[in-house]
């Protein structure tokens, strides 16, 4: 169905011409409540890119598992509980190696739970076909995606703050429209790589 | 989130539809709301999906409130929205194959749509199951109203067309903007001005 398409390009695909917030619309909800702070933006960046790195590898086995099995219409399920359960241990093992990490990124760890970008770079990953090698690039790089444009959102907002807005434009309303500006910007990628 | 204080079922009804409208008011679940809205087929049948998780889902978990323990309520909830949801995309696959190949993983993300977990969370957690099921029934058609709005205009600009029915003349320039996700956001953006603006309004 799909051709395949190397690691390589499928990493720099998946960071800018597809990216997986501005092309997608994925994981938009923590997007918009979490870019007012730009160092929270910081560090629910780096935890989604740990976990989506983490989980996409995971589900690609489990996948391997239920195909097996005939039990493929339980995914939805299987997904969302192998997601808790990896946020679950990511939370203790840091907990134990450096305790600064965990006090700066323990906070996000369950909100992540619930960041559709997760379980949609999973369903991705199974509608696409991809290999083992193709899914865990492909997490990393979403994530790695989803990372630089909370950062460059979180940075633009600071601006946004000190500029006359209407009223009713306030908050979410301008932000969004911002975020429609960056993703005319993430357009212009698009003709360097294709991945669909 | 604010807590509703009224339970009459009109009053639900008001409030879920226009004063505290999931998308409008709350910013919830646009994460699916944005990609399937280029399509007004699409979207109806998507948010008729969430329309229906989302009001057995309260349903289920005002019934099952007391039997499930505080600390793990989050995972089983996500779980019986789970359940529900490959419910929705099995009964797309078999009657809709068409539908449900377009809307591509978007159904299961339904899952992870915050307008749900949000209801049951706020709602149907301290509320019966009667009210609750109407609760999430009307949260559903809030986001479905905003959702369909959003879709009209970006099928008839984008693609000259309702429903799939050519309603714009020959002639007419397609504005491929607003297929693209950008428009996505500026619409919702826009839409979300006009609203707050005519709220405000009525509350002076």
């Amino acid at each position: 169905m799909t051709p395949v398409i190397s690691p390589f390009s499928l990493f720099f695909a998946s960071i800018f011409t597809s990216n997986i917030l501005l092309a997608n619309f994925l994981g938009m909800c923590s997007f918009i409540s979490i870019s007012k702070d730009m160092k929270s933006s910081n560090g629910l960046g780096l935890a989604v890119t740990v976990v989506l790195t983490v989980t996409t590898g995971i589900n690609w086995a489990v996948l391997q598992l239920l195909e097996a099995l005939g039990l493929v219409y339980l995914r939805y399920i299987v997904f969302i509980i192998v997601i808790a359960a990896v946020v679950q241990m990511l939370e203790m093992i840091i907990d134990r190696i450096s305790r600064p990490l965990y006090m700066s990124l323990g906070i996000f760890l369950p909100l992540i739970t619930v960041n559709c970008a997760i379980l949609g770079v999973s369903l991705f990953m199974e509608i696409r076909d991809y290999s083992f090698w193709q899914s865990v690039v492909f997490g990393l790089g979403s994530g790695l995606g989803w990372w630089l444009s909370i950062l460059a959102l979180s940075a633009i907002r600071k601006k946004l703050d000190k500029a006359p807005v209407p009223a009713g434009l306030k908050g979410a309303g301008i932000t969004l429209i911002t975020i429609g500006f960056m993703a005319m910007a993430f357009m212009g990628f698009s003709g360097m790589l294709q991945v669909q | 989130m604010s807590d509703v204080a009224d339970t009459r079922p009109g009053a639900i009804l008001k409030n879920n539809l226009w004063t505290n409208n999931p998308i409008f008011m709350q910013i919830l679940g646009i994460c699916s709301a944005l990609a399937v809205t280029n399509l007004l087929t699409n979207t109806a049948i998507m948010t008729l999906g969430v329309t229906l998780v989302t009001g057995f889902s309260s349903l289920t978990v005002s019934l099952l409130k007391k039997f499930i323990p505080r600390k793990v309520r989050m995972i089983v909830q996500t779980l019986i929205i789970a359940f529900y949801v490959i419910i929705v995309d099995l009964v797309l696959k078999a009657f809709l194959p068409e539908i449900s190949k377009n809307l591509g993983p978007y159904v299961g993300l339904i899952i992870t749509n915050c307008i749900i977990m949000g209801r049951a969370e706020a709602f149907a957690q301290s509320n019966g199951p009667v009210v609750s099921f109407w609760d999430g029934i009307t949260s559903g058609l809030g986001y479905m109203g905003v959702l369909m709005m959003m879709a009209v205009f970006r099928e008839l600009l984008g693609f000259g067309t309702l429903f799939g029915y050519q309603i714009m003349p020959a002639a007419f320039v397609r504005w491929t903007i607003m297929v693209m996700p950008p428009s996505a956001f500026f619409l919702l953006g826009l839409f979300i001005w006009a609203g707050k603006t005519m709220m405000r309004g009525e509350k002076t």
